[in-house]
């Protein structure tokens, strides 16, 4: 582990955290524009969490200690997973901590965590939202697993930051198997970051939110951290979808002026993405519950079909 | 990396959006947007056939692949909008089965048409010999999408679909097939969509519905 390893590990988490709400915020900013509504400031996601973070925090009486833990273990998952993706350099020591599969272990820990805590109070827009974040979650996680299996079988590794360096630094080729987890990895991204089509960000309306169910009775610095870890889940699942469709841009190891390049371009390509979100966010319309099985269905297929084509056409 | 290894990418990248539209139709309940899929395989087919031809020097290709632009993504989707549009079946159709079986059913039949299609595709020196089992599974998924709607418009898309992927696999494995042949195929193709637009109008008349399971009661009468 080098002094640049460290630095660059830093970097890494200190952008996550500062830029993950301006994500949010942008992707709400141009929701907003092409929904021809008037937008919120850019910043107005950092003022909530300023506003939240000095409110005091309101338990219910019955409230266990995992209700007060679960903000904390959530807001370290998602942490963690932000400092283990490759965004802007591929040498991270805290990398080994976690690979791909792991990865998808840590979203589900900070599913399982949120989704337990819903459920602590006994309210019933609690539980109702935790089943339905448990039926998304065990729909979903499948077919991010196959995705990144996919991009696994291309570079023979588990390991995000060899994937990232391999695609990166390969030569031009298309990988018709990339482009439909690609496609494979959108549905699943949406589904994940309770956005439009499985789940409505904006709406407080009891029979269809689900993200917005499992945080009701949380409030102040609990809130606040909830949001932030939300934030944050944004902004991981698009670094890895950058980092594994996308891969260009991120520095190699031992290449300092080429990490401090990379900031830029990781911005570039974030408000990029942001805007396609909410494109994709703005085409669609909210989808039935009942639905949503078949939507995450069609994801798991084509994650399938990915890994099949790599397989047995090598491509 | 030279032009002819690229195109074997492109012609790769084609044969994944087949495969991709393929299961899209399979999923997809709308009869309006089923045409639309269907335009969108058409268009695949015919980009590439004329990739397949510029790679390999096959002149012919591109008379095929100005056929098909011409038969299956203008004439045809457009016979099939006056057709739904007239009997006005713009409703959603009815499956059998419901999606994600008929899913993960498709998942089965791509393995099972790639196993078939790996050692048929070891003799032929194409150069899109690859995509052989992508082919026959765009064939084989048409043919599961015709078994599982009821419907008659949606059965006709199938067989059309099915077209497309023997068309596909004809491109893939031999360079297509003598030119004649093309083009009776093409020629028959529209004549049947011509014969099962009556029948479609047939059907009606007599039923007053497009579900085809009420064929099976003529017997009895």
């Amino acid at each position: 582990m080098s002094g640049l390893g460290v630095f660059a590990q830093a970097l890494e988490i200190a952008v996550a955290l500062a830029l993950a709400p301006l994500l949010t915020g942008w992707v709400n900013q141009c929701r907003a524009w092409l929904q021809n509504k008037s937008a919120p400031p850019l910043l107005q996601p950092y003022r909530m969490l300023h506003k939240l973070f000095h409110k005091d925090s309101v338990l219910a009486e019955r409230a266990s200690p995992l209700f007060r833990a679960a903000p904390y273990v959530v807001f370290g998952c998602m942490a963690l997973a932000c400092a283990i993706v490759p965004t802007l350099s591929t040498e991270l020591p805290l990398s080994p901590a976690a690979d791909a599969i792991a990865l998808v272990g840590l979203f589900a820990l900070a599913r399982v965590f949120i989704s337990l805590a819903a459920m602590d109070i006994g309210t019933s827009f609690g539980t109702l939202g935790a089943r339905r974040e448990m039926l998304v979650g065990f729909l979903a996680e499948p077919a991010l697993l196959m995705v990144l299996f996919t991009a696994s079988l291309i570079s023979h590794s588990t390991s995000l930051t060899t994937i990232v360096d391999t695609l990166a630094h390969r030569e031009l080729e298309i990988y018709p198997s990339l482009a439909l987890a690609g496609v494979a990895f959108t549905i699943v991204s949406l589904a994940e970051n309770a956005r439009v089509p499985v789940d409505n960000p904006a709406t407080h309306l009891e029979l269809t939110m689900i993200h917005e169910a499992l945080i009701l009775e949380y409030s102040g610095r609990h809130l606040a951290l909830i949001e932030w870890a939300a934030a944050l889940k944004l902004f991981a699942y698009s670094c890895i979808g950058l980092a594994l469709f996308f891969p260009w841009g991120v520095a190699q190891a031992h290449a300092p002026l080429a990490m401090l390049l990379a900031v830029p371009i990781l911005v570039v390509k974030l408000a990029l993405g942001g805007a396609a979100l909410a494109f994709l966010e703005t085409m669609s319309a909210k989808m039935r519950i009942f639905r949503v099985p078949e939507f995450l269905g069609i994801a798991f297929v084509l994650a399938v079909i990915a890994m099949l084509v790599r397989i047995l056409l090598g491509a | 990396m030279n032009a002819h290894a690229f195109g074997g990418q492109l012609i790769n990248l084609f044969a994944a959006i087949m495969l991709l539209v393929a299961f899209a139709m399979i999923a997809q309940r709308r009869v309006l947007t089923l045409i639309h899929l269907f335009a969108v395989q058409g268009a695949t087919l015919v980009a590439s056939t004329a990739l397949v031809g510029y790679v390999t020097h096959q002149p012919h290709l591109y008379i095929s692949a100005v056929l098909t632009l011409a038969l299956k993504v203008f004439l045809i989707p457009w016979l099939l909008h006056r057709v739904i549009d007239r009997l006005s079946v713009r409703w959603d159709v009815e499956l059998l089965i419901n999606i994600p079986i008929m899913l993960l059913l498709g998942i089965v039949l791509v393995i099972f048409a790639f196993n078939i299609a790996a050692p048929i595709a070891q003799l032929s020196s194409s150069i899109a010999r690859g995509t052989l089992g992508i082919a026959l599974a765009c064939v084989l998924l048409s043919f599961l999408m015709m078994i599982t709607r009821s419907k008659a418009v949606p059965q006709v898309i199938g067989f059309l679909a099915m077209e497309n992927g023997l068309f596909f696999a004809a491109v893939a494995a031999t360079y297509g097939m003598p030119m004649v042949v093309e083009l009776g195929i093409a020629l028959d193709v529209l004549v049947g969509i011509l014969i099962l637009g009556v029948f479609l109008f047939q059907i009606r008349e007599q039923f007053d519905s497009l579900d085809i399971r009420h064929l099976e009661r003529l017997k009895d009468e």
